[in-house]
């Protein structure tokens, strides 16, 4: 058989992709499961990163026992009970991020609402209630939306008053280094603590990230934080996006539904 | 041969760079060396790579037909590369999210694909795994030097570790953007070029 010839050619071809095919299968199956647990325990780790829980020397999977999650109907507001979310999809195996691309499971948001530049969110979206001692202490809630060259993904920790925060964390993001990419600056996401998110009475979300820093002497100073220099663009997307999941078209029903239920609690 | 085979091995280094004299691989040179964590993984990446492609392709070099060499290349390249992310993803999460989409762009970094092309499929396995370690081993030389750089004066750390404290922690090194921006490279590459042309003058190209 001639090296050049054309069944020669065909030959090699065929045995060299049948080859590195195998090769490159071989790989992605034999690590697809230390992969998934890396991703999970990633996720796991922003939570607790978000909610102020997360220490390097505690292992991630014991620090996320104080940790509840929960699946929420962003329409109704309402927790899904049992292990099925509309009889079909399982709940400890739900991928919302996924979700949020498949037309079954997501809705299209209209253009005006759209302030985290996403189109489509997902239909259901996890909760995770953060316990201390027994009693709810934070709420943490997944966030997304686009900064300038990627769509981060993070968490934002609410303090059980449902008006202040606790805490930001961005688990995937591709901004610039050192311009954008401070959004994961430990010291930039200190000052989200204790933000309020909503003006009062109204209740919307009123988070604002300026240019510049925060002028102490503001009226505003509570719901204000520093911008991040050379990176106008990521930092009005973190704005956004955190206004757009807290808002009515996110989280609102559900944080609603959670102050309603508490006011007849207390009532009571 | 001993002779030949240390020439290879030990040529890229200085006197036959791939990034100072060839000028090749700048891409990632200029995406991943903002800190010495993440150049120091994509050297380890880009050697098992380049002495993977090499090997490969001088093993079966008496075989490749000349009509589709470069997409025989191109497709044992490219299978490595998915290799060394799978693996990265799998052991070393962090970095590799760090790196994200450049693990992948090794497919494209013109030193493989020229060192399979130039060298890989007229030489024996041997000489061609050598050629491999050397460049890639040249490569990663002057990735550590930039990203040295470029970590110490853009974030005031090494390896994630503080030694020059900055301003925005209340120190008093006010680090330089700059150096966390790509074009930061292009500067440190070419002072590195410009030194090692004034040590060995006989690098400069002569002519117009």
């Amino acid at each position: 058989m001639q090296r050049d010839s054309v069944l020669g050619t065909f030959t090699v071809a065929l045995v060299l992709c049948v080859a590195c095919s195998l090769l490159v299968s071989g790989a992605a199956v034999g690590l697809k499961s230390i992969q998934t647990e890396n991703r999970l325990l990633d996720k796991k780790k922003n939570v607790l990163l978000a909610a102020g829980l997360y220490d390097p020397s505690t292992p991630v999977e014991k620090a996320f026992g104080a940790v509840e999650a929960r699946v929420v109907n962003l329409e109704t507001g309402e927790y899904v009970d049992g292990d099925k979310i509309e009889n079909t999809l399982d709940v400890t195996t739900y991928d919302q991020v996924k979700a949020a691309k498949d037309p079954k499971w997501s809705v299209a948001i209209p253009g005006g609402e759209d302030l985290g530049g996403i189109k489509r969110r997902e239909r259901y979206s996890f909760v995770y209630l953060v316990k201390k001692d027994g009693a709810l202490d934070q709420i943490v809630v997944p966030i997304n939306g686009k900064g300038l060259w990627s769509t981060l993904y993070g968490f934002l920790a609410l303090h059980k008053d449902l008006q202040t925060i606790r805490g930001i964390t961005f688990y995937e993001h591709k901004e610039t280094p050192g311009l954008g990419g401070e959004v994961d600056n430990p010291k930039w996401k200190a000052q989200w603590v204790g933000k309020r998110l909503f003006d009062e009475p109204a209740g919307k979300p009123v988070i604002q990230v300026l240019k510049g820093s925060v002028d102490p002497t503001s009226p505003n100073i509570d719901h204000q934080v520093d911008g991040l220099a050379g990176a106008t663009i990521t930092a009005r997307g973190v704005e956004n996006l955190v206004r757009y999941w807290l808002g009515d078209g996110g989280f609102g029903n559900y944080l609603e539904k959670r102050l309603q239920k508490r006011k007849a609690s207390d009532g009571q | 041969m001993a002779s030949k085979a240390k020439e290879v091995l030990l040529n890229p280094l200085v006197n036959d760079n791939p990034i100072t004299l060839q000028v090749l691989g700048i891409c990632s040179a200029l995406a991943v060396t903002t800190q010495l964590n993440t150049s120091f993984v994509m050297c380890l990446a880009v050697i098992f790579v380049l002495i993977g492609s090499n090997a490969s392709v001088s093993l079966i070099r008496r075989f490749i037909p000349s009509s589709i060499r470069i997409i025989v290349q191109m497709t044992i390249i490219a299978s490595l590369v998915i290799v060394v992310d799978q693996f990265l993803q799998a052991f070393a999460f962090d970095i590799s999210k760090q790196m994200s989409v450049f693990v992948a762009l090794i497919i494209t970094n013109c030193i493989v694909m020229g060192r399979a092309e130039a060298f890989a499929m007229k030489n024996p396995v041997g000489l061609s795994v050598l050629d491999g370690i050397g460049n890639a081993l040249g490569y990663s030389l002057i990735l550590i030097i930039v990203g040295f750089f470029r970590e110490l004066f853009g974030t005031g750390k090494l390896f994630g570790i503080e030694i020059l404290k900055t301003t925005t922690d209340g120190g008093w090194y006010v680090a330089n953007g700059l150096m966390l921006l790509p074009p930061s490279a292009f500067f440190i590459i070419g002072l590195l070029i410009w030194a090692i042309r004034s040590w060995k003058p006989e690098q400069v190209e002569q002519g117009a």
